[in-house]
């Protein structure tokens, strides 16, 4: 099956990808679930900025800031226009997903319009990364409202068999992951967030493994707020974003007080500076946008609809590769339907550690744990899973590579 | 980096034949140690009666390192006196946070000189331990002055 990609001209644009490891055998990288590789065109962007272009940005009036400024402002139009965000002034830089998440919970729980107290309900899914739960544990802590959570199907999915109880007037927020980063599982977000929004409860969106694999449209999803990462899309570490919808973004207070997101500084009290800047305190990870930006633009110009197809296409493949391993099971949808490039699975009687430790001393590099999303394990009363997971330049010799090596994982656990 | 410096016949033997597993009465204390990268956990038991470790038990779910390890503890400890046992025990934790810079003492370690691999697995160096740093506390907690600490331990058990 042809997808349109190029994926062996994609590789190219790694310079990782060519590395070898562990006695010169060539690195078969499948945790890009975890961090995905970048592309030169990122790692040069990078470099570019501190050798050319490297200054503090909004604050000064020489050139080099000038130029900063608008690479870095470049970033914010690129991320914006990437997930179809109605107006560039809703793309605020964090530090990570983690940070946007923490903004909106922390915000929300001070005074505004959208305050939530006891009393309260906030709604999020058995399938959530730490970071979309802990921030919500912490929220429901400090204001006295209450957690609740869809659960998740012995398929994977998420039950939505009882949106009726869980969604109800007393429900604030709901908050849900796009694509399970451990199941890999593609949940209704949508229709989710047209149910919460008959309550008036406000729709979050974890979209951290959607955005670098498929193209994510926040007015289509009609979402209030979306959280990405730009180090699982190409781009570097430190760097992640949150779109909010303006009307609400206006009403919350800002979340981290400092430089450049003020408008007036009296001793007796401050005024704030203008979306998106009331929501960036302090100095920016600058270099990071500069190489986001890059990173957007490599992945539009490959076409993430183009990824998208590589992507279901490298996961059906795999997802047949592994049925056929005697004692493995997935974790997770085991269709290529309605899920993203994460395969979680168990193989019988080793523990995920082992089969993590004996694939990369085959050069064969997967993630074994609980992926930062606990509850999936409990859920399905195991400790750990081994995931794989597929990106761009994925190929299906990395798959094969992968099932090999568990072949190599059972003679040494024999 | 050679596999079979990490996986020795010994660990893996330990891991598919555990010794001491399972959780045993009468005991002093018992804690409760998980791995917060990979979710591995350890229910371990300890029972000290005049200076000497008289039972170690515990049940738990992890990798073949952690496993193997906790098995190998249990047949290092049991029947030491206190202090010895923890000699043991800080050796170990030196072999193991040396990054494979210390040639380990077989004769304190025995069967524990086979994690002497582990160490330059720095990924791997808390599954290793995971048991270790378990029995350490259940001990001092077990060998605590009447008090405090003893009390504690009784009602995690009231309330377990």
């Amino acid at each position: 099956m042809t997808t349109g990609l190029d994926v062996e001209a994609v590789r190219k644009d790694f310079p990782i990808l060519q590395r070898r490891v562990h006695d010169d055998r060539p690195l078969v990288y499948l945790d890009s679930a975890n961090t995905s590789q970048k592309p030169r065109a990122v790692l040069d962007a990078l470099a570019g900025h501190y050798e050319l272009h490297n200054a503090n940005i909004h604050r000064a009036q020489h050139v080099l800031a000038e130029e900063a400024t608008a690479a870095y402002e470049g970033g914010r139009d690129k991320v914006a226009a990437l997930i179809n965000a109605p107006s560039r002034d809703e793309l605020i830089f964090t530090k990570n997903a983690s940070e946007a998440l923490n903004l909106v919970a922390n915000t929300l729980a001070w005074r505004s319009p959208y305050q939530v107290g006891p009393g309260d309900e906030i709604v999020i899914t058995e399938m959530e990364h730490h970071s979309n739960i802990v921030p919500w544990q912490l929220l429901a802590e400090r204001t006295g409202a209450t957690l609740r959570w869809f659960g998740i199907t012995d398929d994977g999915r998420l039950d939505l068999s009882n949106i009726d109880e869980l969604i109800t007037e007393r429900t604030k927020v709901v908050s849900l992951v796009l694509v399970s980063n451990t199941l890999g599982t593609l949940n209704p977000v949508a229709a989710i967030a047209a149910r919460a929004h008959e309550v008036g409860a406000l729709v979050v969106a974890d979209a951290c493994q959607a955005v670098p694999q498929m193209p994510v449209d926040v007015t289509a999803l009609g979402v209030d707020f979306l959280a990405f990462t730009g180090h699982k899309m190409c781009g570097p570490t430190g760097i992640g974003g949150l779109w909010g919808r303006r009307e609400v973004l206006e009403q919350l207070p800002p979340f981290l007080g400092g430089g450049e997101m003020i408008e007036t500084v009296r001793m007796t009290g401050s005024t704030y500076a203008p979306l998106p800047y009331k929501f960036e305190a302090g100095t920016m990870p600058i270099a990071e946008a500069v190489g986001l930006g890059a990173a957007v633009d490599y992945l539009t110009g490959i076409g993430l609809d183009a990824i998208a197809a590589h992507e279901r296409e490298i996961t059906s493949y795999a997802l047949d590769q592994l049925h056929g391993v005697p004692g493995l099971r997935i974790v997770g949808p085991d269709t290529p339907v309605d899920r993203g490039g994460a395969v979680s699975f168990t193989l019988a009687g080793i523990h995920p550690h082992d089969v993590a430790q004996v694939l990369d001393s085959v050069g064969v590099a997967v993630r074994a744990g609980h992926h930062c999303a606990r509850p999936v394990c409990d859920r399905f009363g195991i400790q750990a899973t081994t995931r794989a997971s597929f990106y761009l330049y994925t190929t299906r010799d990395e798959v094969d590579a992968l099932v090999r090596g568990l072949d190599e994982v059972k003679r040494v656990f024999a | 980096m050679r596999l079979d410096s990490l996986y020795q016949e010994i660990i893996l033997d330990h891991y598919k034949h555990p010794h001491g597993r399972g959780l045993r009465d009468p005991y002093d204390a018992e804690v409760h140690h998980v791995n917060p990268t990979c979710g591995d956990e350890v229910t371990l038991r300890v029972r000290v009666a005049d200076g000497i470790v008289e039972d170690v038990s515990y049940d738990g779910a992890g990798c073949s390192i952690s496993q193997a390890s906790t098995s190998v503890l249990t047949d290092l400890v049991i029947g030491k006196p206190v202090a010895d046992a923890v000699a043991v025990q800080e050796e170990f934790l030196r072999l193991m946070q040396s990054k494979g810079a210390v040639e380990p003492d077989e004769e304190v370690l025995e069967d524990a000189v086979a994690f002497a691999g582990v160490s330059k697995y720095p990924s791997r160096v808390k599954c290793a331990l995971l048991g270790w740093m378990a029995w350490k506390e259940a001990t001092l907690r077990a060998t605590a002055p009447a008090g405090q600490d003893r009390q504690v331990a009784a009602d995690e058990r009231a309330n377990a």
